[in-house]
């Protein structure tokens, strides 16, 4: 049901990964948004925010619940999707589509600790 | 899912409608069938329905039932007519809350129909017994047999009157009742709720529920689960035993002390009430309004200069109104009108302004 895209990394918390030179795009993944359902805020972190591999970074709330995100890789925050703040509902319609953050990596060997795309969905597919 | 939660008679319709289903007071309820926030526009703009079959019903009958209903409720039952409702508590000794619930004066002399919260049925039976020495009553819980339907908004009426053909519904009175019969068998039609629109409550055997479902469902009435029933009933201002009410809150704090009698009649908790209201409140419960979008939760604490002064009971991005606000237990000093307060959220704090604890008009029939 829920969609996944080749050639992206994949975290066990469902957060998505794109890298584009040092840089790691990171977005929620469609079984999240699928999980949580209408989604009515995404609670951001804040340009050069240091995070570490693990760390919570910010929210995606519906109504009925939040749920945290935490950052795949180490580094600094150098953009965040403001579009997000007032159109929280871009992820439901397509969450590859819709980055919530940009992350200037510290440690790019941390990707190695992610997952492909196959592996996430057999992840998935056991919750 | 464990495997000793209940089953309503509807389950099996719920699992018809593919609903998503979760735990809630020992039963598992649907939470939502399509998304939380079309049911609940439907029910603040047309007609949902509601299984709330897990809710308890508890029979207090016999020579003393007036005067043990009002030993053990903080509302008055005192000569009120039949066919009358009255919402209210029962207290401990210490005026904390044992649960709410609605007390329906029965067409017979000395009858009383109790409803009470699914999450507390086994609680509150024990505790009605626990209470009864010296008085000539019988009290029987009869749950289990049978089942309740929540048909609320403004369109209810009309399908009460016209699909179910209950044609008294359309001159009930807000809080009152008529009983009648559904094939022969006992039904009971309320004019009450927890959404803060009009509506109507109808309890009936499993068999008759299930019938009367059906026909709604064929109507156009929206099946609803228990996601916007949190969300409606919380816009109206209206507890949930566990969050605004417990056994570590009184009705005094949770801003509820109309339907505690204390000047009336005695009860049990009434003492501590009236020692409470002479000593003043330390805390009480307020409505919390946040300018940004984030969105206040249950437990998230409320500050002011960076000391906890209350914690969020309920809140939500509140669908009806789309502002984030919450009703929050806080320190009396800060629970005037307009007073400026913080919420913390995760890692970050959020300004608020405390505002009564309705947030939306409600809708009902006198």
């Amino acid at each position: 049901m829920a969609k996944t895209v080749e050639g992206l990394y994949y975290s066990e918390s469902h957060e998505w990964v794109k890298v584009d030179g040092n840089v790691a795009i990171v977005g929620i993944t469609d079984f999240a948004q699928h999980a949580m359902g209408d989604l009515s805020y995404v609670d951001m972190p804040e340009v050069d925010d240091e995070l570490e591999a693990g760390e919570e970074f910010g929210a995606v709330e519906s109504v009925k619940a939040a749920s945290d995100l935490f950052c795949p890789v180490s580094g600094t925050v150098v953009e965040i999707n403001e579009e997000l703040e007032d159109a929280p509902e871009l992820l439901n319609q397509d969450a590859f589509a819709n980055w919530i953050m940009k992350v200037e990596m510290s440690d790019p060997s941390e990707l190695e600790n992610l997952m492909d795309a196959a592996a996430y969905e057999a992840m998935c597919a056991n919750e | 899912m464990e495997e000793n939660l209940l089953k309503t008679c509807l389950y099996d319709k719920h699992v018809a409608l593919n609903a998503l289903m979760s735990p809630f007071g020992g039963f598992i309820m649907p939470i939502q069938y399509t998304s939380i926030t079309d049911e609940h526009n439907a029910v603040r703009n047309h007609a949902g329905m509601f299984d709330v079959s897990h809710m308890g019903e508890i029979f207090v009958s016999g020579p003393d039932a007036e005067k043990f209903v009002n030993h053990i409720f903080s509302n008055n039952v005192t000569g009120i007519p039949d066919g009358k409702i009255l919402y209210g508590m029962m207290l401990y000794p210490n005026g904390t809350v044992v649960d709410d619930l609605l007390v329906y004066k029965e067409f017979e002399p000395d009858h009383y129909l109790l409803v009470v919260n699914a999450s507390n049925i086994a609680k509150d039976y024990d505790w009605i017994c626990a209470q009864m020495d010296g008085f000539d009553v019988e009290v029987v819980n009869a749950s289990d047999s049978w089942g309740e339907i929540a048909l609320q908004g403004p369109e209810t009426e009309k399908f009460a009157v016209e699909t179910l053909g209950l044609k008294p519904a359309a001159d009930l009175g807000f809080y009152t009742y008529y009983e009648t019969e559904w094939k022969g068998a006992r039904m009971v039609v309320s004019r009450t709720g927890y959404t803060g629109e009009d509506g109507f409550e109808i309890y009936c055997s499993h068999e008759t529920i299930n019938e009367i479902w059906d026909i709604l469902l064929a109507a156009g009435v929206a099946p609803c689960g228990l996601g916007c029933r949190d969300t409606l009933r919380f816009e109206a201002g209206l507890p949930l035993y566990g969050h605004e009410l417990s056994d570590e809150i009184t009705p005094l704090e949770a801003g509820l002390g109309m339907f505690a009698k204390i000047k009336e009649k005695d009860f049990i908790g009434r003492d501590a009430l009236a020692a409470q209201k002479e000593a003043g409140l330390t805390r009480k419960i307020v409505g919390i309004e946040l300018q940004d979008k984030a969105i206040p939760r249950a437990g998230y604490p409320v500050e002011v200069n960076g000391e906890q002064v209350g914690t969020v009971t309920t809140g939500y991005r509140s669908i009806s109104t789309d502002r984030s606000v919450c009703v929050a237990m806080v320190d009396k000093a800060y629970t005037e009108l307009g007073t400026q307060v913080e919420i913390r959220i995760r890692k970050k704090v959020f300004p608020g302004i405390v505002t009564k604890k309705r947030f939306y008009e409600t809708n009902y029939k006198k």
